[in-house]
């Protein structure tokens, strides 16, 4: 029997799970390596316009790369505004589906429509930002623009936000295609979440003679609270970070405009139209910096939307 | 009669009604892009697409560099990926019981599943495309993998977690050491999971546009040389569709059909492999 | 009491003390288990059973919170040694499991997946080794045609015997059986026993079940325990018709658990 173990061949084993553990560990250690090597290289690009601008950047206005003056506030302002569309739109509407697909839809319709929304999200941003400049912004342009001037224009303190030409381009429309962007993110977080609340819960509402709107408002809804905002948090992020979508129908106009029917600029899509065109250090460096302070925006935001979701899936099991 | 439940019924009414509007509202987006995606884009499909360079405007022209030079380099991402992120998910999932490293990892790495593309795009810049002195297809294929490696680890770790741990206790019971108890066994009772998660980040870089703007840039000509500057089709569509001339729109629609059946394709057989060959249990 | 009891033992489990974390699962637990006898294991859910068989191969080193105190003696050397080799321990001592644990491969592999470990085999002695194996388990004339299949495609009971002919294709000294029948339906619970009576003429066997028929008819030695400790243990005739303590009576006679 013995001499199928050799001490040789037992320490060969006992080093090779070693080594594997290792390997692996060494790998899971790159991941985190990636965040801190992006953190890092971002902070050394942008460390030229750091040093030339200081904190001035952030809120100046001015982007000249003739005499070498450059700010964030117009992307930043840009990135937000878009975003802040995005997510009063997208929020609603995205509560909306995951109700229908969790309380409403019949059986046999669930997984088709659960399907094609996960395809609505799988659908790579170019083709949202083509579509949105050839097709959508003309109509919307032609159709939605005019009564948006001629309606919302109109309204005491909002109005300026809405009066402009209507040329179909702009902070509004990039805002409009980033919410379908965003809509199926955070439907599918909902919808997930709101799964996860036991059966027996919602029966005995509905056992007091709850209707399905105050079932889903007054039980649901409070208890997947901490889950249904991070799913908002996390469709934030994706919002903020967007590009193609964005660059597409944004305008690419570096002027702090009040209205957002007019053009204007995000940092992402200020990143792609003009990093490969940057001549100069300092130009370059700028961009670099734009790019290090929207990641470090994400980071924020992600890192709530994933505490959020943690906290619920931790209040479940304490439930359970 | 009853004034409170009419009342109750007609709001509970309302807001069902408006719940299945936001239902349609989503598909209607879907169905439109769809649609005209197909409108557009089919006009542009020939054997030229499939046959031909890029063109410069007002000649004929297809795809042909563009095609190949994505599929160069999602091929080489997947390629790079794809190891780390298993090997990386196999630590969260199967080491990771105690210390710092493991719930730390698992948070960075869902941050780094959302970031934004473009930014991945930057660090590629700073660290290969500035050191080499100038763009090139193995910048974008490394830009694509840093895509790839946080799908493919949080797929990993979700689909080793699924194996029962009867199983990884039965071929340690064998006396099975634990690196042959995860390659031969805990791995190959997740491969359709892990598999899905492949074709998952495949489709996801299918369509990134932004990572490889400052990396492998565009070529207008073939180019098998993966250290020179690369056409592919995102960033072809991209040039093309922001141009002035119509001919490039038009090429422009067919690139942007191709890239969407692509990923749609993945996605759809990404869930098939996912239902077919995962065991229910 | 089993000093005299057990002239040979396989195993001696000396002041054995088990945690989960803060939770004391096995209170100074002490036994002999003999060699080449049936030793059953029984007593309601929980009270450390399983727990005591895990013990014998350290499967319960797979979970960094769970640890044991004091000594285990397999022919006379201590297995809770630090020292000690585990995945030798585990290809010493067996384990068939509550649940049929077929690998995702084929019936074949299964088996050769286990031999391969540690002996190098021809191609021809390998396919003896298998066909060996599944006979000894009594799967051989049901399989024997369809060994490229994966062992999934098989029934429960099936599968529940694969993984008894997996464990002693390896040729351990000690087979552990935890609950192997629970899962299962009367006819092949009917088969297993069978299989674990003709196994004991070259392995030391235990069990553990919480089928008391099961553990008199198929054993030679019972051990019975409550809440973590052991409370008797004797020839399964004597736990069954004249118990010394009235903790086992109650239970025997189903006054409890």
């Amino acid at each position: 029997m013995s001499k199928f173990f050799s001490d040789a061949r037992l320490k060969r084993q006992r080093w090779l799970d070693l080594l594997f553990q290792n390997v692996t560990l060494l790998f899971a250690f790159i991941v985190l390596a990636l965040l801190a090597g992006i953190l890092i290289s971002l902070f050394v690009g942008a460390l030229p316009a750091i040093k030339a601008f200081g904190f001035k950047f952030l809120v100046s206005d001015a982007w000249n790369p003739v005499t070498d003056e450059f700010g964030a506030l117009v992307p930043i302002v840009g990135t937000l505004a878009t975003s802040i569309v995005a997510l009063l739109i997208g929020i609603p509407v995205s509560f909306g589906i995951a109700l229908f697909l969790t309380e409403l839809s019949p059986r046999w319709l669930k997984r088709p429509l659960g399907t094609a929304i996960e395809l609505l999200a799988g659908i790579p941003s170019i083709i949202y930002g083509m579509w949105g400049l050839f097709v959508f912004a003309p109509v919307f342009a032609d159709h939605v623009e005019p009564w948006i001037n001629d309606h919302l224009g109109a309204l005491p303190l909002v109005g300026g936000l809405f009066q402009g030409p209507p040329m179909g381009i702009g902070v509004l429309t990039a805002g409009i295609i980033l919410a379908i962007m965003v809509i199926p993110f955070i439907a599918s977080v909902m919808r997930d979440v709101f799964e996860v609340v036991p059966g027996v819960l919602k029966e005995s509402a509905y056992g007091l003679g709850a209707t399905t709107w105050e079932v889903v408002w007054n039980i649901v809804l409070p208890y997947t609270k901490a889950g249904v905002v991070g799913g908002i948090m996390l469709g934030l992020g994706r919002a903020l970070g967007e590009t193609m979508a964005v660059t597409f129908v944004i305008g690419n106009a570096h002027e702090l405009q009040k209205s957002l029917l007019m053009p204007g600029n995000s940092i992402a899509s200020a990143l792609a139209n003009e990093f490969t065109e940057a001549v100069g250090d300092l130009y370059t460096s700028a961009l670099i910096e734009l790019g290090l302070i929207l990641f470090v925006i994400t980071f924020i935001v992600l890192s709530l939307s994933k505490l959020l979701l943690m906290q619920l899936r931790k209040s479940e099991g304490r439930q359970s | 009669m009853f004034p409170i439940y009419t009342r109750r019924r007609l709001i509970n009414g309302f807001n069902l009604t408006i719940s299945l509007l936001t239902m349609a509202f989503g598909l209607f987006w879907l169905i439109w892009i769809l649609f005209t995606l197909f409108k557009y884009g089919f006009g542009g499909i020939s054997m030229d697409l499939f046959t031909k360079m890029t063109p410069p405007p007002g000649s004929d022209g297809g795809l042909l560099n563009a095609i190949a030079g994505s599929l160069a380099m999602t091929v080489a991402a997947t390629l790079i990926g794809t190891p780390v992120g298993i090997l990386a998910g196999t630590y969260l999932a199967e080491f990771g019981g105690r210390g710092w490293l493991a719930p730390t990892t698992r948070f960075i790495n869902d941050i780094l599943l959302s970031a934004p593309s473009i930014v991945i795009g930057l660090f590629i810049y700073e660290i290969y495309v500035v050191k080499v002195g100038h763009f090139a297809g193995w910048g974008g294929a490394f830009a694509l993998a840093l895509i790839v490696i946080p799908v493919v680890v949080r797929t990993t770790e979700d689909m080793l977690k699924l194996v029962p741990n009867s199983l990884r206790e039965a071929a340690a019971a064998l006396g099975a050491p634990r690196w042959k108890v995860i390659t031969l066994v805990t791995w190959r009772a997740s491969k359709a999971g892990m598999m899905t998660g492949i074709l998952l980040a495949v489709a996801r870089i299918s369509g990134e546009t932004a990572p490889l703007l400052f990396t492998a840039l565009n070529n207008q000509f073939w180019s098998s040389n993966m250290n020179q500057p690369m056409a592919n089709l995102p960033v072809v569509v991209f040039q093309f569709a922001m141009s002035p001339y119509d001919d490039w729109h038009k090429l422009a629609w067919a690139g942007a059909l191709l890239i969407t059946l692509g990923v749609l394709g993945l996605n759809i057989l990404a869930r098939v492999v996912f239902r077919q060959k995962m065991p229910s249990n | 009491m089993d000093g005299q009891l057990i002239q040979n033992p396989k195993i001696q489990v000396r002041n054995l003390n088990f945690y989960y974390g803060k939770f004391h699962g096995l209170k100074n637990v002490s036994l002999n288990i003999p060699e080449k006898k049936v030793t059953a294991f029984i007593g309601p859910s929980g009270c450390g059973k399983s727990t005591l068989l895990r013990t014998f191969n350290r499967m319960y080193d797979l979970y960094p919170a769970q640890r044991a105190e004091g000594e285990i003696l397999l022919d006379g050397q201590n297995i809770l040694d630090s020292k000690q080799d585990l995945n030798k321990l585990r290809a010493k001592v067996g384990m068939v499991f509550q649940k049929p644990t077929p690998f995702p491969m084929s019936i074949y592999d299964n088996i050769a997946f286990g031999v391969k470990l540690y002996e190098r085999l021809s191609k021809r002695e390998m396919d003896e080794r298998v066909e060996w194996a599944l006979k000894k388990a009594a799967l051989w004339n049901e399989v024997k045609d369809i060994l490229g299949r994966s062992g999934n495609s098989l029934s429960g009971g099936q599968q529940q015997r694969l993984c008894i002919a997996r464990g002693i294709a390896v040729k351990p000294e000690v087979v552990l059986l935890d609950e192997p029948a629970s899962a299962l339906d009367p006819i092949s619970t009917a088969k297993i026993e069978e299989l674990i009576n003709e196994l004991k003429e070259e392995y030391t066997i235990v069990i553990v079940t919480h089928n008391m028929q099961q553990a008199a008819r198929a054993s030679d030695y019972t051990a019975f325990m409550y809440l973590g400790e052991l409370i008797e243990f004797d020839k399964t005739d004597t736990i069954f018709v004249k118990p010394s303590k009235k903790q086992t009576e109650d239970y025997i006679t189903g006054r409890f658990g």
